[in-house]
């Protein structure tokens, strides 16, 4: 974001809340696969490919815009 | 915490979970430290009410984009796409993307190179004070109003969807908004504003898909949608805007095209400040301009998880939406049919993502409006008028008082709302008394070299007035609407784009008139301000796919592509 100034830049707490969250959906994914919830569709598992689509992406975002990994 | 201060209310629309629950703290734990963090940068009076101008394009153009991606946004246009189908795309693509393009293209150079921080500050170096006062003061009141607006319609959104408390709601949102914005001002709005961006898309996005899933595509959607509601079109844009008579919304082509498009959009997208904002913030004038040409894009695919949802629920709920002034007990109204599509397919952590998604929207349009409401007080009221010279730290000491007082305000319009329901149509009317004639001031004063302090000053406040008198006339005498919107059976809706294509008509007419009547300034006092006396800086040789206008086109055929497509 700044390069004046060396802000973290907003990718990373994008990447960084991403992550946390897909941890959290991907667990409660794999905790109710014998009971999925009464929602629509349930059968296909949303929580554990949607939280593991969200690990993935805020990984990258994490990795790629950590504050360590900017240019000077 | 939260669980212990929720009021349980058995009619609520949806039930979160332990894991809801945590991923909504997270997020309000994320903003205020993202609002610490970002304190040390927010120094300056250019750092908090511009966020330093360093912004990349890209973060200006989602930035630009989110602040107008609020939940009430959200809800309100799915339930739209409910009640009128596709057409509610209109406002999405027609009424946003020209606008967009014409912002970046033609508008912004201007904006930037001024080195204005406001589109109050804007008049004042193009047409003098009064104008500036004129339009800083009505921005400043308005925002702040649709603040508390938009706060109230959070506190019932909640109500209805979750149970939660109304006065809960109201303090711990604008009490965390109140401490991220007074830290770090433009900065943290625009940090959260791109995190709340991220949230809304992957909040919102597994409804369309899953929802495809069920219906069977977009072909089985519509096979659903006509075997429900028969004889009905909800899946053409343009096709049944030929009379005022053959749609829901009673509207015609040419209130869309130039009411929308050519007037209200362009009122809102490149004039009114709350968006500007966000782009003014821009690193250098090559990010400005791409910036929103960037937030067009997203923009044109906003309907994917506003009005696809709207349109699943006409084709997969088991139950007919009604609307919310003629609800009986256990019906549920149009506005509701995105949590209750939410609800359909998400379960425990997805259904607290899209909740999030839409607190981290109402939160960062609470952001939008007393960040800009900062700025306009600070710069074009208090220091022309009350203050000037006063030291910079003095200027942002003022602007952070300002976010609390504003927030304020706002919690006080809110109570207010509480008790004068009809307050809310009232204040969402009296912004577009300003903001339509604004387009047609700021536009002539950029492209007309004769363009007068006295015919800017005249066009807007003729155009406000005229704006004023028509609606007071329609509240007065209902069967005014055939006058001003040109046909009995033109709907809220339509009336709204007849009002502000005559008001910006009108203040065209005045400010042309008076400027050719008045003495206009030299050449050099417009250096910078208006076109032909201006030397918009060039890009040099940089390749094309990094020029702006070639994205800018790109953008617009896409544009002519949609429409064709959903015809």
């Amino acid at each position: 974001m700044s390069e004046k100034r060396h802000i973290v830049p907003v990718w990373f707490f994008v990447g960084l809340l991403l992550l946390i969250y897909g941890c959290l959906i991907l667990a409660t994914g794999l905790a109710e696969w014998s009971n999925p919830p009464q929602t629509i569709r349930a059968d296909l598992h949303a929580p554990v490919w949607w939280g593991g689509l969200l690990v993935a992406l805020g990984g990258v975002y994490c990795y790629f815009f950590a504050p360590g990994r900017r240019k000077s | 915490m939260i669980s212990a201060l929720v009021f349980v209310n058995p009619q609520r629309l949806v039930r979160l979970s332990a894991v809801d629950l945590a991923i909504i703290a997270i997020y309000f734990l994320a903003v205020l430290l993202i609002g610490f963090y970002l304190k040390r940068f927010a120094k300056s009076g250019e750092d908090f009410f511009l966020a330093g101008r360093e912004m990349t394009a890209w973060v200006a153009g989602l930035s630009f984009v989110s602040a107008n991606l609020g939940s009430l946004e959200l809800m309100g246009w799915a339930g739209n796409a409910y009640q009128y189908g596709i057409l509610a795309a209109h406002w999405y693509w027609v009424g946003a993307i020209p606008a967009m393009l014409f912002l970046g293209i033609v508008m912004m150079p201007f904006y930037y190179i001024s080195k204005t921080h406001s589109v109050p500050g804007y008049l004042q170096l193009r047409y003098g004070k009064p104008t500036s006062a004129l339009s800083a003061l009505s921005f400043a009141f308005m925002t702040i109003l649709m603040s508390g607006v938009n706060m109230y319609s959070m506190a019932v959104v909640m109500k209805v969807v979750l149970g939660w408390n109304f006065h809960f709601s109201i303090w711990i949102s604008s009490l965390t908004v109140g401490i991220y914005v007074a830290l770090g001002g433009l900065f943290s709005a625009i940090f959260n504003e791109v995190v709340q961006f991220f949230l809304i898309w992957f909040g919102a996005l597994l409804i369309p898909i899953l929802g495809l899933v069920e219906t069977g595509g977009w072909n089985g959607m519509v096979a659903r949608i006509h075997q429900n509601f028969p004889g009905q079109n909800y899946t053409h844009m343009w096709r049944p805007m030929a009379h005022f008579a053959d749609n829901p919304m009673g509207v015609q082509w040419v209130a869309i095209v130039f009411g929308l498009g050519a007037v209200l959009s362009m009122g809102y997208w490149t004039t009114d400040f709350l968006v500007v904002q966000r782009v003014i913030s821009a690193k250098d004038v090559r990010a400005a301009k791409l910036a929103p040409v960037i937030g067009s894009f997203f923009k044109m695919a906003v309907p994917f998880i506003v009005i696809l949802p709207g349109l699943l629920g006409l084709a997969a709920l088991p139950f007919h939406l009604v609307p919310a002034s003629g609800m009986q007990p256990g019906q549920h109204s149009y506005d509701e049919v995105l949590p209750l599509m939410l609800a359909r397919y998400c379960g425990p952590g997805l259904l607290g993502l899209g909740i999030t998604a839409l607190i981290a929207g109402f939160m960062a349009g609470m952001a939008g409006n007393v960040s800009a409401f900062a700025t306009v007080w600070t710069y074009d009221i208090y220091r022309p008028f009350l203050r000037k010279n006063a030291p910079d730290a003095h200027y942002v000491s003022m602007g952070r008082w300002c976010t609390i007082i504003g927030l304020i305000i706002s919690i006080g319009a809110a109570y207010i709302v509480t008790h004068f329901g009809s307050l809310m149509d009232y204040v969402q009317a009296l912004f577009s008394f300003f903001i339509a004639p604004l387009f047609p001031t700021v536009l002539l004063g950029m492209l007309w070299k004769r363009a007068t302090s006295a015919g800017g000053f005249l066009g807007l406040l003729a155009g406000t007035l005229s704006s004023i008198v028509m609606f007071t006339l329609v509240e007065l005498d209902p069967s005014k609407v055939a006058l001003i919107a040109l046909s009995p059976l033109a709907k809220p809706l339509a009336i709204d784009m007849w009002r502000a294509l005559w008001s910006g008509v009108i203040c065209v007419i005045v400010t042309v008139a008076v400027s050719l009547a008045t003495k206009p300034k030299e050449d050099i006092q417009l250096k910078g301000l208006v076109y032909g006396a201006t030397k918009i800086p060039s890009e040099g040789h940089l390749p094309l796919v990094k020029r702006p206008i070639f994205w800018a086109g790109v953008s617009g055929v896409a544009f002519l592509i949609l429409q064709w497509i959903f015809w």
